[in-house]
């Protein structure tokens, strides 16, 4: 599998990712600047990272989502290239229109820094195909704009068709319904906040994220 | 030629930010404010000519992000 992370400006978790992905994939993924234009060839999985991307100017993502790479990974996403947004990224790809709603300060109005537990809704994605339908698994999550929020149609047509891939099962930033990571309506972009890419190995205390990378690897390469 | 957008939450979308507002005016001893609901003002220097279309269109793909937010556009006379 050969992937792509994309880096802006003020990125912090694009080494994290890329680091899950080599560990994962075997293969150094192509790290690709925010002002480059198109994607190396032969891209078959694009990651954009966590961080604070143009120092969350104007709103959390509003930027990148308009930087000129965005327009090579929408168009990837269109042609079914498996995208996945974290944390930051989440934000980057709800404003660049590829996943609906927003992400709003926490409720609490706190940075939120912790390991979170989750419910895997959805067992079925390219993403979560190596969890089981209804498991709990923790991920770290860190910031300060994850508080999901959607229409309450939007919001029903998620859990209709299963696009809730994550929930937590505490209370954590405010979410609409506790989502914590969504699908797109076509099943290869995918949206969360907490890290899955910080608990893949022992060393990280846990590993429930490693599978997720595992799980899109074999879909991918099948 | 300037022109001023005004964003603001949608009514019904939480806003935390206007909580903590209201909570430290609360905490100065102003009592008497019922709610608060933080915005962004926009201050945008224009060429001349440039239509209410266009500056519309600059909020929909920009300035504002209509899922949780409203916007109003207000020209100025230039002094």
């Amino acid at each position: 599998m050969n992937s792509a992370v994309i880096v802006f400006p003020g990125s912090n978790c694009d080494r994290d990712l890329a680091v899950a992905l080599e560990q994962v994939t075997g293969r150094k993924p192509a790290m690709v600047w925010h002002k480059d234009s198109a994607l190396p060839h032969g891209i078959d999985f694009i990651g954009v990272p966590g961080g604070f991307s143009y120092g969350d100017y104007l709103r959390s993502g509003a930027m990148a989502a308009r930087s000129p790479i965005m327009r090579a990974v929408i168009d990837a996403a269109a042609r079914g290239v498996p995208v996945i947004g974290i944390c930051n990224g989440f934000q980057v790809l709800t404003e660049a229109g590829l996943l609906p709603g927003a992400l709003m300060r926490n409720a609490a109005l706190s940075f939120v820094c912790r390991q979170v537990p989750l419910r895997v809704e959805n067992s079925q994605s390219l993403f979560t195909a190596n969890y089981d339908a209804g498991e709990e698994i923790v991920f770290p999550v860190a910031h300060h704009d994850g508080n999901y929020q959607a229409d309450e149609a939007t919001l029903d047509r998620l859990e209709g068709e299963g696009r809730v891939a994550f929930r937590y099962l505490d209370e954590v930033n405010g979410s609409a319904r506790r989502i914590a990571g969504i699908l797109n309506d076509s099943g290869n972009v995918l949206g969360l906040m907490p890290h899955p890419e910080r608990v893949i190995e022992p060393a990280h205390g846990r590993t429930d994220g490693r599978r997720l990378f595992e799980g899109l690897l074999e879909t991918v390469a099948a | 030629m300037k022109a001023r957008v005004f964003i603001t939450l949608k009514n019904g979308v939480l806003d935390p930010q206007g909580k903590a507002i209201h909570h430290a005016l609360e905490g100065l001893g102003f009592s008497g404010v019922n709610d608060v609901r933080a915005g962004k003002l926009i201050e945008l220097d224009l060429a001349e000519g440039t239509g209410d279309g266009e500056i519309e269109d600059m909020c929909r793909k920009l300035l504002a992000n209509t899922v949780i937010e409203n916007f109003r556009i207000e020209r100025l006379e230039d002094a």
